[in-house]
């Protein structure tokens, strides 16, 4: 397993302070429930960089991560839809709220590959509201055009959750070494994109 | 002749510097800074700032000289201590003595001279840690570090009484966090070096109650100074957003405390002091940047 360079240590302590700034500083103004779920999502992204800053790559081994890590998509895709598409809330809180324990319950009970195709669905929806809707957004005029770096973010975000699911299935895109070398400035950069954006 | 004096200043500078323990006071005195900027008052007072920086620094550091004058032969046995300055002969103890007294009585006067109460709170402070930690109870009971955490949390109170002219609850909530940290961080190290304290003959919770029992005191000791600081940050009237933030890193503590109870090992246990050392200091930064006018 990689050990922690210094770099690494820096990216990760950058991320822990982004996200703490965010948490204080750049959610105000928003409902309770859209304050929550990016409570949620940053406090994801915070606690993730700090441990692995504590404890190293080791932590990815485990299987508790693949749940935590999929609150940061699916609770940012919820603040974004409660946010700007609130006809949809309820609808995407019952898919984000049964997605999220379908794969809990999937990670500690079902066997071979089921896990794998119940977490790929699900992270590709919040994925994709992540990616298109501050694009759109942005575009449209109806946001400010630095909101499309939240879309940005969200398309480095499924970059890093792709090489990490497909590493832990088995098959890595790149090789392992590669993955934990860009994953601490992936993660930095994919935090300061959100904090940027909103 | 005046750069043989300068080299001797610096060398016994030099042999004084790890009997102070630089980190840990250091520590304290972020923890004094924070009280004080805690009662919200004017942060420019430099000379006030000063006073509260200086006589804390020179006290704490004089309590823990006395302590390792104390504790010499306890030094002396264990293989983590036994190269400090006073075990390793390098500093002679009725040397370091005087030093120790010295240095505390000015910073007790100068404490003294800026209120009588903050005066009153630093000398608890060093009575407790020198007197009745140190020298009654560390060889007798584990529990003694119930003393040492009260003593290592008179400096935020202290800090706080200056800032406000008298002791309220929020004082004693922070006070009391930094009371339930404490153990964290003396059983861990009790944990990490068993031999070293059982070949010195020191009562520890590890030699006392086991390693599983004083992994769970740590854990339930790292979610009572959560909450502590949790209700001293909200009776602050900190904004919703550092609440916010403190709610997200009491999750991960909470988290990494229940996995430390549930499935100790060395690992998780080590990695929760490194937490709750880093929950700790980042809570400070909050109340320091919380209360900030």
């Amino acid at each position: 397993m990689k050990t922690l360079s210094v770099s690494d240590r820096l990216f990760f302590l950058i991320t822990v302070f982004l996200a703490g700034y965010q948490i204080v500083n750049g959610i105000d103004g928003f409902d309770f429930w859209t304050t929550l779920f990016l409570t949620v999502a940053f406090g994801v992204l915070l606690l993730a960089a700090l441990l692995l800053f504590l404890f190293g790559f080791e932590i990815l081994e485990n299987k508790l991560v693949v749940v935590v890590a999929t609150l940061a998509p699916l609770s940012l895709s919820a603040a974004l839809i409660f946010a700007f598409l609130p006809r949809y809330k309820m609808v995407y809180a019952l898919f984000a709220g049964l997605g999220f324990l379908g794969i809990v319950f999937t990670q500690f009970k079902a066997p071979g590959k089921i896990p794998v195709l119940f977490l790929a669905p699900v992270h590709a929806v919040a994925g994709l509201i992540i990616f298109l809707l501050p694009l759109i957004r942005s575009f449209e005029g109806k946001a400010p055009k630095s909101f499309a770096l939240v879309g940005v973010g969200g398309a480095l975000m499924g970059l890093g959750g792709l090489l990490l699911a497909f590493l832990k299935s088995g098959a890595p895109i790149l090789p392992k070494k590669t993955i934990f070398s860009v994953f601490p400035l992936l993660l930095a950069l994919t935090t300061a994109l959100f904090v940027l954006g909103f | 002749m005046k750069s043989v004096l300068v080299k001797k200043i610096k060398h016994k500078l030099k042999l004084y510097w790890p009997l102070i323990k630089s980190l840990q006071t250091g520590l304290l005195l972020i923890t004094g800074f924070t009280g004080y900027i805690s009662a919200r008052c004017p942060v420019l007072n430099i000379a006030q700032v000063l006073g509260l920086l200086g006589s804390l620094f020179l006290t704490i550091s004089g309590s823990t000289i006395l302590n390792m004058v104390y504790d010499r032969d306890i030094d002396a046995r264990m293989e983590r201590t036994r190269k400090r300055p006073l075990p390793a002969g390098k500093v002679k103890p009725a040397e370091a003595l005087v030093a120790g007294l010295v240095v505390s009585v000015i910073g007790l006067l100068w404490a003294f001279s800026l209120s009588i109460m903050f005066g009153l709170v630093v000398f608890a402070g060093l009575f407790i840690d020198v007197v009745i930690y140190t020298i009654w109870l560390k060889r007798k009971t584990a529990w003694s570090i119930i003393w040492g955490g009260i003593s290592g949390g008179m400096p935020i109170l202290a800090g706080r009484v200056l800032g406000l002219g008298h002791i309220d609850s929020i004082g004693i909530l922070l006070a009391l966090a930094i009371l339930l940290w404490i153990p964290t961080h003396i059983l861990t190290f009790s944990i990490r070096y068993q031999d070293d304290y059982r070949r010195a003959g020191v009562p520890t919770f590890p030699s006392t109650y086991g390693i599983a029992g004083t992994q769970r005191i740590i854990a339930m000791s790292s979610i009572g100074a959560a909450l502590a600081i949790g209700m001293g940050i909200y009776a602050l009237g900190l904004s919703w957003g550092y609440l916010r933030l403190l709610s997200v890193l009491t999750v991960g503590l909470v988290g990494l405390s229940l996995i430390s109870m549930y499935r100790p090992s060395d690992r998780v246990n080590f990695g929760l002091f490194k937490y709750a050392s880093l929950f700790m200091l980042g809570s400070m930064m909050m109340v320091v940047f919380g209360a900030m006018p």
